[in-house]
């Protein structure tokens, strides 16, 4: 009951909270939230909006789960948005351009996604662990530069092809996509989502299984014990932000592989913010940051649906907003009130069994109160 | 000897009734008594953790008392904050310097006290005039970050009394001092105390005690157990008043010493960022079944000779030898893998991990090791072994806890560091590095963690000990070393060393203990 | 923290022979006119110095300067704001929605107060509730251009039909400094080494000024007046340096913090408005402030938490932006001959000084520069747009450990936890 408390109390909070505000600023503006609530829960059976939602969940995951490897040990990837577009442009240059036999061409693809992913957040891992450079302005910075580097590289200067009007990467190869699994009229589901659900695991092992994840939540809690219990903590610095960038770079491939085949200009952005508030939500954890993966997109598949029935789709905006920060809130007042309780709890339950035998002794404090 | 001021009847500056201050599960301060004269320099003694901070924050307005009365000059006050000590002009000295390196001088004396002479040329001229009553020498336009200790801790007693304090209390001030710096603040004080300022001096090194205070006032466990005369009290009674009769006798313990090196060190340096080295050239060699404790005053490399024997740190020069095997460029993992158990003087910045259970603090350090980690390069974890691990520890070692899934913060400090002693006891330590082991725990921790590093010495373990108790170090040492700025000047036996010689050659002001 | 670093104080001349700061600041400023003139002479791009550069310069400054000024009273303060962008978002459409209806001077005050509300939670968050910064500012971020997207399409969409774009907004008129911007126009036009680059820069500074572009500048020294030679900022630094120290002596902490992030809110906010009030595209659109919070802030760091060197890396920033949309990719090539030039300069100050190590990292990086300018023509365009976030991270780079950030910015205080 305790852990319910701390665990699922903050974010249904914040949820419910989020929910208030947006309920009030639709009021606000005239329309009934009400009908914007039972639209919203009626379009996940329209369609291939169930489908939608799961595909677009499998793909924040991944960004969310990069974002946690490097929260565990308090290190602020914002860098995974570049990392993954940049990742993605890469293996989309490198699978149009060989020609491989099918899942080896795949697998390339996949290896040279996380390559550059890990690359590009291996610069911002060196600068701090060599040049003692904040992590959150080099990745910030680095985001920007990535999208020079993208536009260089599908320039036609470039590995560009001008096709109709837009310009994109030479398209991949059958041997090298991953179809989707039909579902009748529900949709594909991207066949990568395996690979979200595999990495979820693996991180939860690594995690909670080996020195390498207790190395990397004690470097986050406290660098001066784990340097002291002989963690390294330069070492951890460049893994943790390698691993980050790698899974970073698998981030675009689900939607290249399954859906759009080329990178272009046009590829999704955005993702890797959208990381970074899933991993917040879902508190590092795998299976939060699965359930924040989905809400993120049911809110985003909402949007579409509102917009149909004339209430602005942006409220989806605000109400993800205002979800992650009431949350980071929550999250914080909670871990602070239940530690106090905890030591409260602990100091009971030793008093109550120093009472038992007898109280010979034990009690210190008491008997030279008494005796002065 | 100057008495000269009000010391007739009811004149206190300062008087304490019957304070008791609770937290959960200690009792901090317990009925304390305490009166202070006005002009005097008045010394608050007692150990580590017998409540003296404590006090000195109540007086302060940090905290509030829960029983008793504190007056100024003869009236009730009931301070709610610092600002409120601060009017009745009282003003503390924190023993870690409230100071920002990146402000000037003038700015750290004026911030919060801009109203009494804005932040202008006023301001400055009147930094100018007390800048001479307590001896600074710099221009209050020169950063903070420039100063030494010594010119900080003046900046600091001139923040105080640019606020019109009349009675200042300093915690613990020569704590981070050198004897000379030592000489030169009480040479101030002396000069201010004859200007009708009033001191409360904090401290547990009775000669400096001795030295400066007009009358004293021992505390112990939480509680005031009477006062004393500085002119007519030997050390030895001062000592024995602070810790009660359960002063370790040294004369019952036989020797367990074996001529097995486990421990050498050899031409130790460790190079400070600007100016003296923190370590130099450090010889010494540790046998197993010897305890060798290292004393010396706070701030002398003790900290630092720690750090660069775990590898925490890196050494300049110099070797440090293992069993027989050179460590010297291996990694703190290493060396713990190689038989160092560490116990850290700050357990909740280098021993702990407070938001974790029990268990994963039974981790730190063994990660590598059995039980705790599966064999193979896999670099797995047996949680099981390591809950059931600590079970045995917190058995053995009486932590008293409800559970071994209670996050570390939620003990006591006693517990805590009964949990970091079992738990670098339980890798088959060759050499034990135990620095404070009984800093800030209680009485009866304390007996329990002596009692286990006497049964580990008696079993074959070499100990570093490492202690600003001399107590402690006499009662539990073969042999004793004592470091001075960076380089260990002289050793002593501690069958036969009295704390007052130890203490003198911990200033440095004999030059050479027995040898 | 004791920190027992250097005992022996350096009471000695502690004043030194040091110039004093303005006279610095002058001299790095001539140095950098003097090798850009020598640059144009020797590559023969006139559009280096030209006035119209300096004046596209100075409207693409404005933005990054306000947003560096904002990140330096909140980390001032001991906030790290990376919530700037958010801010600065949310102050495009509260200047664009008051500017709309009550003209230039309205739109001001609305972006201020728009982001000032972002400020303010940031201030909730951080201050109140101790959630960590870098977080706190991602999610106002993410909830201000939320915010904003939601208003503009319900208050823009009935003008415009179109949920991105505000209607014009009126501007201010725009006004040259009498004398001073025609004299330097004929020294410009007369093509004399030196001379005429010195003209071509300031011509742009005085011509075709706003009351805005006149304000963000002041803002710089009255930043630095409040900051360090008044009391409410000797109190707000202090919360920055040292919070546990300013609550001993009585320092209501928490309210010097909320301070300094609802100053920083307001001034990204007015960075916001800026945008909106930009002669060349009068209103809000959306994604129009393209990350230049982040750049603000990168704009303080280069300045090393400073007004002026805020001022002089918001002066680089805008520089490069500047020159590239006006001469494209050539004239920032030539700039790697600059850059090569300043490599030999500071090589050559470390020689004298005698830092051998400093002075051949620096050379080793005029070589590189120049081989790079050697090798190709121009600058593809991808690249010449992302100069500011480069140079951005090679200055961290090469100096981090010479930059003095507060001392605990990003970091979490509770009141009464010190000690």
């Amino acid at each position: 009951m305790n852990r319910v408390r701390t665990v699922l109390l903050p974010p249904a909070l914040a949820v419910l909270f989020a929910a208030l505000l947006c309920a009030v600023a639709l009021l606000v503006s005239g329309d009934n939230p009400l009908t914007a609530l039972a639209v919203m829960i009626t379009q996940v059976g329209e369609g291939t909006t169930a489908v939608d939602i799961v595909n677009s969940a499998a793909v924040y995951y991944l960004a969310a789960l990069a974002v946690a490897i490097g929260f565990q040990m308090k290190l602020f990837n914002i860098g995974i948005e570049g990392q993954y577009r940049l990742a993605a442009c890469v293996a989309a240059i490198v699978g149009g351009a060989v020609a491989l036999p099918p899942v080896l061409h795949t697998l390339v693809i996949l290896l040279v996604g996380a390559l550059t992913g890990a690359a590009w957040a291996g610069i911002a891992a060196l600068l701090k662990a060599y040049r003692g450079v904040s992590e959150v302005i080099s990745t910030i910075m680095l985001n920007f530069v990535a999208t020079g580097l993208i536009a260089f590289l599908i320039s036609t200067d470039a590995f560009g092809v001008l096709r109709g009007n837009n310009i994109s990467t030479q398209p991949i190869a059958p041997s090298g996509q991953v179809p989707g699994i039909p579902l009748g009229d529900f949709g594909r589901i991207f066949g990568l989502i395996f690979l979200s659900a595999a990495l979820g695991v693996a991180y939860w092992f690594l995690l909670e299984r080996t020195r390498f994840g207790f190395d990397l939540k004690a470097s986050g809690e406290s660098p001066t014990a784990a340097a002291a219990g002989g963690v390294n903590s330069r070492r951890m610095v460049i893994i943790a932000l390698l691993l980050s960038g790698a899974v970073a770079g698998l981030v675009g491939l689900p939607e290249l592989l399954g859906r759009d085949l080329a990178y272009t200009l046009n590829s999704p952005t955005g993702y890797g913010f959208t990381g970074i508030a899933i991993a917040l939500l879902g508190r590092n954890h795998p299976v939060g940051i699965a359930i924040g993966a989905l809400l993120w997109a049911f809110l985003d598949k909402s949007a579409l649906a509102l917009d149909n029935v004339g209430v602005p789709r942006e409220i989806v905006l605000i109400m993800q907003g205002s979800i992650v920060l009431s949350v980071v809130v929550a999250y914080e007042i909670v871990r602070r009130y239940e530690l106090a309780a905890e030591q409260r709890r602990v100091a009971a339950q030793l008093r109550a069994r120093a009472a038992e035998p007898a109280g010979v002794g034990s009690a210190g404090a008491g008997s030279t109160g008494a005796g002065s | 000897m100057t008495e000269s001021t009000a010391a007739d009847g009811d004149g206190y500056a300062v008087e304490l009734v019957g304070i008791t201050k609770r937290f959960p599960g200690v009792v901090a301060n317990d009925d304390i008594h305490l009166q202070v004269r006005h002009g005097e320099v008045h010394a608050l003694c007692g150990e580590n953790g017998a409540g003296k901070s404590t006090l000195m924050k109540i007086l302060y307005g940090m905290q509030r008392p829960d029983e008793g009365t504190i007056r100024v000059d003869g009236a009730d006050v009931a301070f709610r904050s610092p600002a409120d000590a601060i009017r009745a002009g009282i003003g503390m000295v924190h023993q870690h310097f409230m100071l920002a390196d990146n402000l000037t001088v003038a700015e750290n004396v004026l911030l919060g006290a801009e109203a009494s002479h804005g932040i202008g040329a006023r301001a400055r001229a009147r930094i100018g005039e007390l800048a001479r009553v307590v001896g600074l020498r710099t221009e209050p336009g020169v950063l903070l970050e420039r100063l030494g200790v010594a010119d900080r801790q003046r900046v600091e007693i001139l923040k105080v009394l640019y606020r019109g304090a009349r009675t200042v209390i300093l915690d613990e001030p020569t704590a981070v001092l050198v004897p000379q710096e030592v000489d030169e603040l009480f040479a101030t004080l002396r000069g201010m105390k004859a200007e009708g300022y009033t001191f409360l001096f904090i401290s547990h090194k009775l000669d400096e005690v001795r030295a400066i205070a007009d009358s004293i006032t021992v505390i112990r466990r939480g509680t005031s157990v009477g006062t004393a005369d500085p002119r007519t009290v030997t050390s030895r009674e001062l000592a024995e008043m602070m810790v009660g009769s359960e002063l370790p006798d040294p004369g019952t313990r036989e020797s367990t010493v074996t001529d097995r090196e486990v421990l050498r060190v050899e031409g130790l340096t460790l190079a400070a960022e600007a100016g003296r080295p923190l370590l130099a050239d450090v010889d010494l060699v540790v046998h197993a079944g010897e305890v060798l404790g290292i004393a010396g005053v706070e701030g002398n490399g003790q900290t630092e000779l720690v750090e660069t024997i775990m590898g925490m740190r890196h050494a300049g020069a110099g070797r440090v030898v293992l069993a027989g095997k050179d460590v010297s460029r291996a990694s703190t993992l290493a060396r713990r893998e190689a038989g160092i158990g560490y116990v850290p003087e700050d357990r909740t910045r280098h021993g702990l991990l407070a938001s974790q259970p029990l268990w994963a603090n039974r981790i730190l350090g063994y990660q590598t090791r059995p039980p705790v980690a599966r064999p193979g390069r896999l670099g797995l974890l047996d949680l099981p072994a390591a809950r059931r691990d600590t079970e045995r520890i917190v058995a053995e070692f009486d932590v008293r806890t409800p559970g071994v899934d209670v996050p570390a913060a939620a003990l006591s400090g006693g517990n805590q560091q009964k949990l970091v002693v079992g738990r670098e006891l339980s890798g088959d330590p060759v050499l034990l590095i135990a620095s404070h082991p009984t800093r800030g725990v209680d009485v009866g921790a304390q007996a329990g963690i002596w009692e286990e590093l006497r049964k580990a010495r008696a079993a074959g373990l070499a100990v570093l000990l490492i202690s600003a108790d001399l107590d402690e170090l006499i009662g539990l040492s073969d042999s004793i070393a004592v470091i001075l700025r960076g380089r260990l000047v002289a050793t002593a036996d501690p069958a036969t060393v009295t704390p007052e010689e130890l203490g003198a050659a911990m200033t440095g002001a004999d030059g050479e203990a027995a040898s | 923290m004791t920190a027992v670093a250097e005992r022996k104080a350096p009471t000695g001349p502690l004043r030194g022979r040091r110039l004093p700061g303005w006279a610095r600041s002058a001299l790095v400023v001539a140095i950098g006119i003097a090798i850009l003139a020598v640059t144009v002479t020797l590559t023969g791009q006139v559009q280096l110095t030209s006035s119209g550069t300096a004046q596209a310069a100075v409207r693409l400054l404005l933005p990054i300067l306000l947003a560096g000024l904002g990140g330096l009273w909140s980390e001032r303060a001991g906030v790290v704001n990376i919530g700037l962008e958010g801010m600065m978002i949310l102050g495009t459409w509260g200047a664009a929605w008051a500017g709309y209806q009550w003209g230039p001077w309205a739109a001001l005050l609305g972006g201020i107060v728009f982001g000032a509300l972002g400020g303010l939670l940031h201030a909730v968050a951080t201050v109140t509730f101790a959630v960590n910064h870098i977080v706190s500012g991602v999610a106002i971020t993410l909830l201000g251009l939320g915010v904003t997207k939601y208003l503009a399409s319900l208050v823009f969409v009935p003008i415009t039909s179109n949920p991105r774009e505000s209607p014009r907004v009126e501007g201010f008129t725009e006004f040259s400094i009498p004398g001073l911007s025609q004299g330097a126009a004929a020294l410009e036009d007369q093509q004399r080494v030196v001379v005429s680059d010195v003209a071509g820069l300031l011509g742009g500074l005085v011509t075709d000024l706003t009351p805005l572009v006149v304000i963000g500048f002041a803002l710089v020294p009255i930043s630095y007046y409040l900051l360090w030679h008044t009391r409410f900022g000797l109190r707000l630094r202090s919360c920055g340096e040292n919070p546990v120290a300013a609550e001993s002596l009585g320092v209501n902490v928490y309210r010097y913090k909320y301070f300094g992030v609802l100053i920083s809110g307001g001034l990204a906010g007015l960075g916001g408005a800026a945008l909106v009030l930009n002669p060349g595209q009068l209103g809000y659109l959306e994604g129009q402030t393209g990350g230049r919070g982040y750049i603000g802030l990168a704009a303080m760091i280069f300045g090393n938490w400073r007004p002026a060197g805020l001022l002089a890396g918001s002066a680089l920033f805008g520089y490069v932006d500047g020159l590239q949309l006006r001469a494209g990719g050539e004239a920032v090539h030539a700039l790697l001959y600059t850059a090569t030039l300043i490599a030999v300069v500071v090589a050559v100050y470390w020689v004298a000084r005698r830092a051998w190590v400093p002075a051949a990292v620096a050379l080793g990086a005029g070589v590189v520069v120049y081989a790079v300018y050697w090798s190709i023509d121009t600058v593809p365009r991808e690249f010449a747009s992302y100069a500011p976030q480069l140079v951005t991270l090679v200055v961290l780079a090469v100096a981090a450990q010479y930059l003095r950030p507060p001392a605990t910015a990003g970091e979490e205080y509770r009141r009464g936890e010190g000690d």
